[in-house]
């Protein structure tokens, strides 16, 4: 445990990219197998372990501490897992020697649940705060000391001259501690076995087209697709009903829909967007869908309220055949030939039809439907590669509505910015009150963000805890992708994709929009 | 005769803590007739007041930012001095040079204002002296349990191992002027590095007093009149706000560390974009803050700034009564030790 927790104590600090390959190529290097593959796990969110939960962690220290201290401590720290480890108090005696990673793995494993927190304790009572602060990251699941996965497997296939295509490749193939991925980087082991056909593939990305750049392009070498407005997906199919359903970040989301996971019993690899049933053919719209996210158990009820479907894409894989290297028309072919026999989980995306650029803008400035993101262009004759090449893939946005609303409340980040205050509840008029109408917390810079940080310490009416409430007298033009009903939000309105995009400290509070105006741009 | 509440001849002031039978206000935030105050810092110490009591000590560091001042009384460490009705007696806190807890004597009741203190061994000054009373007003700005400053010579090592393993890189270490930076700097002698030291210019002026007062700060040289190649691999000392001021441009990839209590929180740490914190604090921390209390044994404590509400809190579980006098003008308001500004006086 002490090399991960200086591992992530330093990179936590560590700005730059570069610095943070170092570390990690560093450990891989010094740290030996099962340790360094249950630290790679840790980072790329891979680790199967029965994660803590937030309340279970809160209990153990408050039977230690004065909870009135803790609940001070928590609202300065702004992190759980920091101001535990800065409480725990020091055991004086009798503390086992500091675990290994690979023995916590081993022992989290084998312990019955209603013995591990006292496992958990026996731990904390052994480690210093950094080890401590680092095994409460790993135990609740979410590191956030800026690494992503795929950085942490870039590292190591800097470290090992691996290719990191080839990572990703076999990548869902293999379980921690990965031990022949190391062995294989070391050049100690043959590269490992390839896998079934029907895994996650890195996904292709696009980048977002710019207006100046429709002039060098083509119409008739690009299709477009509609973009819709859910989750991308990839479906990785079985006639076991061993499917399963990865998300971007190639995370397996599966447990979290039974309903499309059990329905793909077929021999493919699809690549799609996961969207909510609405009327019709139309999906519903993403709140709908975010009632079905990041749920660890389904119930029925929810799966009958919120049927969720795969809207098709793409095709990588059919009955063992990999399509990536074909052109698209060639896999569009074979995807709509595939698509001629599938259950209704799965449908596909059409084909939006256009001859010139001026023609597919107007189509776009009319597709302000529910679950529209905008439009997608593709090259005709682009191989389906993995990760974000220029050229082949384009996304097109609509244009976002805006709308001008008055700061309300502002509350304390977290981690970086945890002594900014920087998350902004902002209303519009109704009659002479305000209405909160959504929250935003990105769009500013962070010079701007110091001085709204400003602002609200010179301009705070109340005080709740990490929130101030101010005075009305900034108003914030807000972006937005959609306006939806809501009947969880008082104004009756929730709104897509809210950030600040501008600050108007010219404009007088009075002066921003009411609630009749933004009723009006509901889909 | 039975003895004269504290609150009815200690009032919280607009100005800041006034002695109502003294005639005297001790760390005024405002100009007034009397000032007594505690220590050097910005915060504490401010020009324009008619007359000022403090240490020799404290007069030299506010004579070195405001200017030559009148008007000075100069009160000895342990020696009691009248003023007005009052007795007053001026007591090491162990925060910086010539920093000095206040003991106030009136009508039979003894009150300690201790002004910014701490309990840890400091090369630099005399210790914190125990001193028993009725009324002890405290801080409270690291009053919170996530606070147990580490070993100093243990940060100060981290510092040291770092210039080990990147000596291509210039160390820049951001510390308050007046007591972080010399204590720094006195530590890192004990531990053995005595090459150069180099200065932003705003650090020399108080080194150079500190030297005065006998604090051998050893071989010190400034920045600006140093070559960049020669920084390499160097210690640099600077204010907080030069970090990530255009003057830490010359350095050669700096490595930069933050000498502070806050650098005990992460997240506090890299806000500032600090690689090396270095957990070294001139306050107390929350342990030390409660044996402080449990030490000098008040009837009732008083607290002027920080986290007044957990030490309210924790020392009412203790059976001692405290309240926070609210005081305002002090550094509370978080981590504004970080803020950048550098003290007046003290530019580059």
């Amino acid at each position: 445990m002490k090399a991960f927790a200086a591992l992530l104590d330093h990179l936590i600090y560590q700005p730059s990219r570069n610095g943070k390959l170092r570390l990690l190529a560093d450990y891989f290097a010094t740290t030996p197998d099962p340790d360094r593959g249950y630290g790679l796990a840790a980072l790329t969110g891979t680790l199967d372990i029965p994660h803590a939960k937030p309340a279970m962690l809160r209990d153990l220290i408050m039977a230690r501490v004065d909870p009135a201290l803790f609940a001070y401590s928590y609202d300065y720290v702004g992190d759980l897992a920091e101001t535990i480890a800065l409480m725990w108090p020091s055991a004086s005696e009798n503390v086992e020697p500091a675990p290994r990673l690979g023995e916590i793995v081993a022992k989290l494993k084998a312990t019955p649940k209603a013995a591990i927190p006292a496992v958990i304790a026996g731990w904390l009572d052994g480690l210093d705060a950094t080890a401590r602060w680092a095994l409460l990251k790993v135990l609740t699941g979410g590191l956030r000391i800026g690494v992503s996965a795929r950085l942490a497997k870039t590292a190591l296939a800097q470290w090992g001259n691996l290719d990191i295509a080839d990572i990703e490749e076999l990548w869902h193939g293999h379980a921690p501690p990965y031990t022949e991925i190391f062995a294989w980087a070391e050049k100690r082991g043959p590269k490992p076995a390839a896998m079934a056909a029907n895994t996650f593939r890195p996904f292709m990305l696009s980048h977002a087209i710019e207006d100046h750049e429709f002039a060098a392009l083509e119409p008739a070498e690009f299709v477009a697709e509609w973009k819709w407005d859910g989750i991308r997906v990839q479906v990785a199919g079985s006639i076991l009903g061993q499917a399963r359903l990865f998300a971007r970040s190639g995370d397996d989301i599966s447990h979290t829909f039974p309903d499309v996971v059990g329905a793909a019993r077929f021999d493919a690899v699809l690549d799609g967007e996961l969207l909510v049933r609405g009327t019709g053919t139309n999906p519903a719209s993403f709140g709908d869908l975010q009632q079905r996210l990041n749920r660890k158990t389904v119930t029925r009820k929810m799966l009958e309220s919120y049927p969720a479907f795969v809207r098709v894409y793409d095709i990588l894989f059919v009955e063992g055949e990999d399509l990536r290297a074909l052109p698209w028309t060639e896999r569009r072919k074979r995807l709509e030939a595939f698509m001629a026999n599938v259950p209704p989980q799965f449908d596909l995306s059409p084909v939006v039809d256009f001859k010139t650029w001026d023609e597919l803008t107007t189509i776009r400035a009319s597709s302000r439907g529910a679950g529209m993101e905008g439009l997608m262009l593709k090259r005709r004759d682009a191989a389906y590669t993995g990760g974000r090449p220029k050229g082949p893939w384009f996304k097109w946005k609509r244009d976002p509505l805006t709308v001008d609303a008055v700061l309300m409340y502002a509350q304390r980040g977290h981690g970086k910015r945890s002594s900014f205050y920087s998350d902004y509840t902002f209303g519009v008029w109704s009659a002479d009150d305000l209405v909160p109408i959504g929250k935003a917390y990105f769009g500013f810079t962070d010079a701007e963000l110091k001085q709204i940080d400003s602002w609200v310490r010179n301009n705070t009416t109340e005080r709740f805890g990490p929130v101030r409430a101010v005075a009305p007298g900034l108003v914030l033009e807000v972006a937005f992708d959609a306006a939806q009903k809501s009947s969880r939000h008082k104004s009756g309105i929730a709104l897509r994709f809210p950030r600040v995009s501008r600050i108007r400290w010219d404009k007088p509070a009075a002066e921003a929009d009411n609630l009749e105006n933004v009723a009006k741009l509901v889909e | 005769m039975p003895s004269v509440p504290a609150s009815n001849w200690i009032k919280v002031t607009s100005d800041g803590l006034h002695v109502v039978p003294g005639g005297f206000t001790i760390d005024p935030v405002r100009p007034v007739e009397r000032a007594v105050i505690t220590h050097g810092h910005g915060d504490h110490a401010r020009g324009g007041n008619k007359t000022v009591l403090a240490t020799a000590e404290t007069l030299g560091i506010m004579r070195e930012r405001f200017g030559p001042n009148s008007g000075t009384q100069t009160a000895a460490y342990d020696e009691p001095i009248t003023v007005g009705d009052v007795r007053v007696t001026f007591v090491p806190a162990g925060h910086v040079l010539g920093s000095a807890q206040i003991l106030l004597e009136y009508g039979g009741t003894r009150v300690v204002v201790s002004g910014d203190y701490k309990r840890r061994r400091d090369p630099t000054c005399p210790p914190f002296v125990v001193t028993p009373c009725d009324v002890f007003i405290t801080e409270a700005t690291f009053a919170l349990p996530v606070f147990c400053h580490p070993d100093d010579h243990g940060e100060i090592g981290r510092l040291l191992q770092s210039l080990k393993l990147f000596p291509e890189r210039t160390h820049l270490v951001g510390a308050y002027a007046l007591g972080k930076a010399q204590r720094v700097i006195m530590l890192l002698r004990e531990l053995g590095y005595d090459a150069p030291l180099y200065l932003h210019g705003a650090m020399l002026g108080l080194c150079e007093m500190y030297q005065r007062f006998g604090v051998d700060l050893g071989d010190l040289r400034l920045v600006s009149s140093t070559k960049p190649a020669d920084l390499v691999g160097q210690i640099v000392l600077c204010p907080p706000g030069a970090l990530a001021d255009r003057w830490s441009r010359r350095m050669h990839e700096p490595v930069s560390a933050m000498a502070s209590g806050w650098m005990r929180i992460r997240q506090r740490a890299k806000q500032r974009g600090v690689e090396l914190p270095l957990v070294i604090s001139d306050h107390a921390d929350w342990n030390e803050l409660l044996q402080t209390v449990r030490e000098v044994k008040p009837g009732e404590v008083w607290i002027t700034h920080g986290r007044e509400e957990a030490l309210a809190h924790a020392l009412g579980t203790m059976g001692v009564p405290a309240k926070a006098l609210s005081l305002v003008g002090y550094e509370d308001e978080n981590d504004d030790d970080l803020t950048g500004a550098t003290p007046p006086g003290t530019a580059a």
